[in-house]
C-alpha cells in the first residue's frame, strides 16, 4: 500500500517537536566570531566618510575594498546592478556599508561607526518613477473592438501596501573558511544554489570552492529567497579576512527594517461588460514599486502581470505593467510573487462590476469563469485541469452564500468572496531555461532524495520521500534525504514558486522510476550492500506541447494552475471600524494532495497570511525607511486575529504531476485579502486597500456618508 | 542595536526598608519586577541606566488587601494576579479588564501595575481605570509615605512626580460607585498596543468619571465632558466638549482623526452600554 | 547561581541582568528555547518559570534564582503534547513550536476552542494559521486532558 495521500509522520517532526532542530543561531563552531552589519540611514546620496571610533583590538573590518580583486561587489541575481557593499552612491535606507566581526558579541554591538554622506533627494513616490525595472505588455484581441461592445465600462484603482514575510526565525548565516582558501556556508535559506551563485561571483572563486548548506530554516515565505545571498556575502567576507568562522544573524527589528518585503502596487481597471454581465474587454494598468535595485522584480511583475485578469474569459484583452525604481529597499519574493496584489484588484474590480450591474458577485463570476477549453489573457488553452468553476461552485455551496448573502444585508456583518488562480512552477520558458536536475542514490538501508529544495516548513523532505517510496514501491522509512549542500545535491532550482511538489518531485518520481528499472527487482539497500551503489540522475522536462514566446508574452505561461475560492465573513465595530474576520470559507484544487495534513497547513497558514495583509499588516515607511519594524507595532494575526477556516480539498489529479498533484504554496496567499474586503463592501463600504486598516474603513464610511452611500 | 547587559548591576533586596535605602545611591537604580517593558528597551539599547534594583523578592509588595474600604494593589502585583484576584474582581472589574487585554499570557504573567503606573505611557492600558476609579499612588521612600492623587502622578508624556529616591509601592482606590465601563482599541485583537483605550464609571446621582489614554501625552480624565454628562447635557453636545479636552496624535500606530472620531464614538457607547 | 532546570538543581555563573533566554541558550546548552523578536511579542522563547509562561527575552537571569524553569528539553521528546503537535502537523518550519508547546501546557486540561486561542494569543505561528495547532491540543484533550509535568515546579523542595 503506497503513502501518497496519506500523512505520514513528518521526517522532521520529532527535531522540531522536541526542540533538537538545529536553526543557524543554534550552531557554534570553535573559535566563532559574531558580526554586525552598519548600514546606511539616508534614502539616497553618496557615502563621504566612514569613522570607526572604537578600539579595534580584535575586531576583524570588512569594507567594499576587501572583496578579492578576482571577484565583482554585485549580488548575481538577474541584473547585476545592487552591490553587495555600498562604495559610494546610496540608493536607500539600510545598504550595508562596513561589517564588524569580533568573539565577544557585547564589545561588537558597543564599537560606534560613524557615517558621512552627501544626500541628495530621493524618489520615494512609485508613481511619481520614471525609471523603469521592467516592462511588461499582454495584448490579447483588439481592446476598442471589446470596448465597442461593452453595455457598460466600469472603472477602479485598487491599492495594496508593503507586506513584512515575520518568519519567525530571522535571517542568518554562518560562514567558515576552508584551509583550501573556499569557504562554506550554513545557513538559513531557501535557495543554496542562488546563494552559490553569487559568492562564486563575489568573491571570484572557482565553483568547487564554496559550498552552501541549509541549516533548518525558521520560515521562509520567500523572505529568504534573495536576500540571503547578501547575508552569505558578509560573512564570507569577513571569514576570509578573519581566517575564523563568523556568524552573522539579524535581530528582529534590523530584519523588518532592512530586508525585502512584499511590492506595495497601485493597479487599474477599465472593464467593459455586457448588460448581462459578460466582460467583453479588460484595460489593466498594473504598478508595482520595486525599491532600489532590480534584484527579483521582473519576473514578479510578469507573475503579477500573467495572473492580473483573473481566472475570466475575456476576448479583449491588454495588461501594461511596470515595475519601478524608488530609493526604498528592493522589494522582493514573498509568497504569491505578484499574483495577490493584481489578483486583489481583479477581484475587488469584480464585485464593483457586479454592483454596477445589480448582480450577485457569485452569478457574475460564473457568467465569466475560465472553463476547459477557454484561453487566459496569454492565450493559454485550458484542459481539463481547470477547476475555476468547480471550486466556484462549491464555495458557494459550502459557505452557504446564497443564504447569507441576503440575510445579511443591512446588518453589521458581510460576506464576500474572491475567485483566483495561481500558476505551479516558474513562469514561461523559466523551468525550461533553469533545467533542474534531480537524483536519488542507494543508501544500504534504502535510498536518499538529493535535491537543493529546502525545508522551510511546508514538508519538502516528506513530500519527496513519499512519492519517491510510492514510486520506487518501497517503504517511506526507507527513503533518506539529503540536508540540501551543494557539495552534494544536484541544482534542482530555488525552492520557490510553487514548484517544489509539481516540478522537483515529478522529476524525483522520473528519478526514481529509473533507479527501480535499475535494481531490476533487487531491493535498494540490498543491492547497495552486495552488489555497490546506484545512482539516477533525471533533468527537467516540460509537459507536451507547452509553447511560451517571451517577447510577445504569448502561450502557455505555466504548465498548469490551481485554483481556489474564499467566502470571507466579516463583523464591523460601527464604534471602532475595526472588521473582524468570524469565518473563512477556502476550497483547493491543486490536482492531489500528497500529503493531506501538510497540504491543510500550506492552505490555512498561507489564509491566515492573507487575513493579516487584508486587515492589519502596515508597513509604515518615512523618509524611505520602515518607521514600525518591530513586532509590537507591525503586527501579524495571533490566535485571536485568525478566523475559523472550513477548508475543502477538490482533486482533480494533474497528468504531469507527481501522483497527480500541482502547486499549493502560494495559491491560499491570493485570495484572502479581496474576500475580506468584498465583504467590506457587501456593508456598503467601499474600501479599495488594503491593508483595510480601521481607519482606511473610516474614511471609506465617511466618504460614503457624502455620497449618501449606505454605510 | 541591544545593550551589553554583562555591565549592568542589579540590587536584590528582601525587604521594603533596604530597597529604599537602596534608592538613595547616586545615582538611584532603577526599579524593575517584572521587566516587560524595561527589558525590551534592553533589547533595543534605548535605555541609559545601567543600575537596576528588583523588587520582585518584596513578598509585601504584591498583597492584594482592602482596608478601611480601600483597595490596595501593591505596586508588584501582576495583571495574571489582579485578574485572579476575588477582591479586584468584586471591587474594580473595569481593572480586571484592562488587565485581561494587556500582551498575552507570558505578558500578563509579569508585567506588573506599579510598572504600569512609573512607566507613565498615554497608552498604559491600566491607567484609565485608575484615573477614572479616583486612585491613588502610594510612594514611598526613606523619609516616608505620601499619597498622589493618580490624576496629578503623571505630568509629560512619561514623566511623573515620582522623586528618584522613591518608589511607587502600591495603588489604592476607594469604593467605586456606579457601573463600570471599560474599552480598548488596540492594533490587533490580541497582543496589542492601545491606539485608544478608554475606561468610565456611571455613578447613579452625580457625574461619570471618564478617562483615557493615548490621546494626550498623559492618560486624562475629561472634567469637562463629564460634567455636561452629569448635568444632563446630550451625548451630541457632550462629544463636543470632549472634542475639545483631547490632543491625539498621528503616530505609527494610528491617526489623529481616528482617535478623535473613536473617542466619540465610544463616549457615546459608554453612555448607553450603561444606561 | 542555583535553580531548578527541567526537574534538575543546577549552578549556573551568569550575569544578574543576562537574559534568561541567553542563558539557556548559551550557559546551560540548550538551544531548543528560541529568541524571535526579543520583545516579547512573539513568544518563541516561553518557557514556564514556577509553572508560570513567560517570555524569557524579557527575564534578567536573577530572578530565576530558587525558580524551577522548565524548557522544551524538559518535555523529553514523547510527551503527549509533543507527538500530538507532530502528528497534526501543529509543527511546520518549527521555530514557534518549544515555546508554542510550552505556553499550551498551561491552558486548563479540557481546554475548549475559545480557551485555547486565549491561551496561545501571546505565541506567534506564521506558517499554520494555528488550525493544526488547535487539532493537536484537541486530540490531546480528547484522549485524557492536557497534564503539567511535576519538573514544572519545584520537585521536593529547594534545590540544593
Amino acid at each position: 500500500m503506497g503513502v501518497v495521500g496519506t500523512s505520514v509522520p513528518r521526517k522532521d517532526a520529532a527535531e522540531k517537536v522536541s526542540g533538537t532542530a538545529r536553526y543557524v543561531d543554534d550552531i557554534t563552531f570553535p573559535g566563532m566570531l559574531h558580526a554586525r552589519t552598519v548600514r546606511t540611514t539616508i534614502p539616497s546620496g553618496r557615502v563621504t566618510g566612514v569613522r570607526l571610533d572604537f578600539d579595534q583590538t580584535g575586531f576583524t573590518v570588512v569594507d567594499w575594498r576587501d572583496i578579492p580583486a578576482a571577484g565583482r561587489n554585485i549580488i548575481d541575481l538577474i541584473v547585476h546592478d545592487q552591490p553587495c557593499l555600498v562604495e559610494s552612491e546610496v540608493r536607500h535606507v539600510g545598504e550595508a556599508v562596513v561589517l564588524l566581526a569580533h568573539d565577544d558579541r557585547e564589545k561588537l554591538l558597543q564599537a560606534t561607526v560613524e557615517i558621512d554622506y552627501d544626500r541628495t533627494e530621493p524618489l520615494l513616490d512609485a508613481e511619481r518613477s520614471d525609471r523603469i525595472h521592467k516592462h511588461i505588455l499582454i495584448e490579447k484581441g483588439k481592446l476598442d473592438r471589446g470596448f465597442n461592445q461593452a453595455d457598460l465600462i466600469v472603472e477602479g484603482e485598487y491599492r495594496t501596501g508593503h507586506q513584512e514575510h515575520i518568519y519567525i526565525e530571522t535571517n542568518g548565516c554562518i560562514a567558515v573558511p576552508e584551509a583550501n582558501g573556499g569557504v562554506t556556508i550554513y545557513g538559513s535559506l531557501q535557495c543554496p544554489y542562488y546563494v552559490h551563485k553569487a559568492l562564486v561571483t563575489l568573491l571570484g572563486l572557482p565553483r568547487h570552492l564554496v559550498r552552501v548548506l541549509q541549516t533548518e530554516p525558521g520560515g521562509g515565505f520567500g523572505g529568504k529567497e534573495e536576500y540571503p545571498s547578501l547575508i552569505a556575502g558578509h560573512a564570507a567576507l569577513l571569514a576570509l579576512k578573519s581566517r575564523r568562522p563568523v556568524k552573522l544573524v539579524y535581530d528582529r527589528g534590523e530584519d523588518m527594517w532592512a530586508t525585502t518585503k512584499r511590492h506595495p502596487s497601485v493597479v487599474r481597471h477599465r472593464t467593459g461588460v455586457k448588460k448581462d454581465g459578460r466582460i467583453v474587454a479588460m484595460e489593466i494598468d498594473v504598478l508595482f514599486d520595486g525599491g532600489a535595485y532590480v534584484t527579483l522584480s521582473p519576473v514578479v511583475l510578469s507573475r503579477g502581470c500573467i495572473h492580473a485578469a483573473g481566472p475570466y474569459r475575456c476576448a479583449n484583452t491588454q495588461i501594461d505593467g511596470r515595475a519601478v525604481f524608488t530609493n526604498t529597499n528592493p522589494n522582493g519574493a514573498f509568497r504569491g510573487f505578484g499574483a495577490p496584489q493584481t489578483q486583489f484588484a481583479m477581484e475587488l474590480q469584480m464585485d464593483r462590476i457586479a454592483a454596477a450591474l445589480e448582480m450577485d458577485p457569485a452569478k457574475l463570476r460564473l457568467k465569466n469563469v475560465l472553463r476547459p477549453g477557454d484561453s487566459t489573457a496569454t492565450g493559454q488553452v485550458l484542459g481539463d485541469d481547470c477547476s475555476a468553476e468547480i471550486v466556484l461552485r462549491e464555495a458557494i455551496k459550502r459557505s452557504g452564500w446564497r443564504r447569507k448573502r441576503v440575510a445579511l444585508d443591512g446588518t453589521d456583518r458581510g460576506i464576500g468572496m474572491a475567485l483566483f488562480y495561481h500558476g505551479s512552477g516558474f513562469t514561461g520558458a523559466g523551468e525550461v531555461r533553469l533545467a533542474s536536475e534531480c537524483a536519488i542514490e542507494t543508501t544500504d538501508r534504502g535510498v536518499r532524495i538529493l535535491t537543493a529544495s529546502a525545508e522551510i516548513g511546508q514538508g519538502t523532505r516528506t513530500m519527496h520521500a513519499q512519492i519517491v517510496a510510492d514510486a520506487m514501491g518501497i517503504s517511506y522509512d526507507e527513503v533518506d534525504v539529503a540536508i540540501p549542500d551543494t557539495a552534494i545535491v544536484p541544482d534542482s532550482g530555488p525552492t520557490v514558486a510553487s514548484r517544489t511538489c509539481m516540478v522537483v518531485g515529478r522529476i524525483l518520481e522520473r528519478c526514481a522510476h529509473g533507479l527501480k528499472e535499475e535494481l531490476r527487482g533487487m531491493a535498494p539497500g540490498e543491492h547497495h550492500r552486495t552488489k555497490g551503489p546506484l545512482k539516477v540522475t533525471r533533468k527537467y522536462e516540460p509537459p507536451p506541447g507547452i509553447t511560451w514566446d517571451d517577447d510577445l508574452y504569448v502561450g502557455d505561461a505555466y504548465a498548469t494552475f490551481s485554483w481556489a475560492c474564499d467566502v470571507a465573513e466579516v463583523a464591523l465595530d460601527r464604534d471602532t471600524y475595526e472588521v473582524k474576520t468570524t469565518k473563512m470559507t477556502v476550497v483547493h484544487e491543486f490536482g492531489r494532495a500528497i500529503h493531506p495534513v501538510m497540504a491543510l497547513g500550506q492552505i490555512e497558514g498561507g489564509t491566515a497570511q492573507g487575513v493579516g495583509y487584508a486587515l492589519i499588516e502596515h508597513v509604515v515607511m518615512k523618509d524611505g525607511a520602515m518607521l514600525n519594524a518591530q513586532l509590537t507595532n507591525y503586527t501579524i494575526p495571533t490566535t485571536l486575529d485568525t478566523p475559523q477556516m472550513d477548508t475543502i480539498i477538490v482533486d482533480n489529479p494533474y497528468p504531469h504531476g507527481p501522483f497527480g498533484a500541482k502547486g499549493v504554496g502560494e495559491i491560499p496567499m491570493d485570495g484572502p485579502a479581496p474576500a475580506i474586503v468584498n465583504a467590506i463592501r457587501h456593508l456598503g463600504i467601499d474600501v479599495t486597500e488594503v491593508p483595510a486598516l480601521p481607519e482606511v474603513v473610516m474614511r471609506a464610511v465617511n466618504a460614503g456618508r457624502g455620497r449618501g452611500g449606505v454605510a | 542595536m541591544r545593550t551589553a547587559l554583562s555591565g549592568l548591576s542589579l540590587h536584590q533586596p528582601a525587604t521594603i526598608a533596604s530597597a529604599l535605602k537602596l534608592m538613595r545611591g547616586d545615582p538611584p537604580p532603577l526599579p524593575i519586577a517584572g521587566c516587560t517593558d524595561v527589558f525590551v528597551q534592553l533589547n533595543f539599547g534605548t535605555l541609559k541606566e545601567t543600575q537596576f534594583i528588583d523588587l520582585s523578592r518584596i513578598g509585601t509588595l504584591r498583597r492584594i488587601v482592602v482596608h478601611d474600604a480601600v483597595l490596595s494593589i501593591g505596586a508588584t502585583a501582576s495583571y495574571a494576579e489582579i485578574m485572579r484576584s476575588r477582591l479586584v474582581r468584586q471591587r474594580l472589574p473595569m481593572l480586571v479588564a484592562a488587565a485581561r487585554e494587556i500582551g498575552g499570557p507570558q505578558i500578563q504573567a509579569r508585567g506588573t501595575i506599579g510598572g504600569n503606573v512609573a512607566n507613565a505611557s498615554p497608552a498604559g492600558d491600566t491607567l484609565p481605570v485608575l484615573a477614572a476609579a479616583d486612585a491613588l499612588v502610594v510612594l514611598a521612600s526613606a523619609d516616608g509615605e505620601r499619597r498622589v492623587p493618580f490624576t496629578e502622578f503623571s505630568t509629560g508624556y512619561r514623566m511623573t512626580v515620582r522623586r528618584p529616591e522613591e518608589l511607587v509601592v502600591a495603588i489604592e482606590v476607594p469604593i467605586v460607585d456606579g457601573q463600570q465601563w471599560f474599552r480598548k482599541v488596540g492594533t490587533r485583537a490580541a497582543q496589542a498596543i492601545s491606539k485608544l483605550v478608554m475606561a468610565g464609571v456611571r455613578r447613579p446621582a452625580a457625574a461619570p468619571s471618564l478617562a483615557i489614554g493615548s490621546v494626550a501625552p498623559t492618560v486624562i480624565r475629561l472634567p469637562r465632558t463629564e460634567a455636561a454628562l452629569g448635568s444632563g447635557a446630550s451625548v451630541a453636545a457632550a462629544q463636543r466638549i470632549l472634542a475639545e479636552e483631547i490632543q491625539p496624535i498621528d503616530d505609527v500606530r494610528s491617526t489623529a482623526e481616528y482617535r478623535r472620531r473613536v473617542a466619540s464614538n465610544l463616549l457615546e457607547r459608554f453612555w448607553t452600554e450603561t444606561a | 547561581m542555583k535553580f531548578q532546570l527541567n526537574g534538575r538543581a543546577v549552578d549556573v555563573e551568569a550575569a544578574p541582568m543576562a537574559r534568561l533566554l541567553d542563558v539557556l541558550r548559551e550557559e546551560c546548552g540548550l538551544t531548543g528555547t528560541k529568541e524571535g523578536c526579543g520583545e516579547g511579542e512573539c513568544g518563541a522563547c516561553t518557557v514556564l518559570m514556577d509553572g508560570e509562561p513567560v517570555c524569557s527575552c524579557l527575564v534578567p537571569f536573577a530572578q530565576a534564582r530558587d525558580t524551577a524553569v522548565l524548557t522544551i528539553e524538559g518535555l523529553g521528546g514523547t510527551h503527549a503534547l509533543q507527538e500530538a503537535f507532530a502528528l497534526e502537523g501543529g509543527a511546520q518550519c518549527g521555530i514557534c513550536t518549544p515555546g508554542m508547546i510550552l505556553a499550551a501546557l498551561r491552558l486548563p486540561a479540557k481546554a475548549t476552542r475559545e480557551q485555547v486561542r486565549i491561551g496561545l494569543a501571546g505565541n506567534l505561528c506564521r506558517c499554520t494559521g494555528y488550525e493544526a495547532i488547535y487539532r493537536a491540543i484537541q486530540k490531546v484533550v480528547d484522549d485524557g486532558g492536557l497534564t503539567l509535568p511535576a519538573a514544572a515546579r519545584i520537585i521536593d523542595g529547594p534545590p540544593t
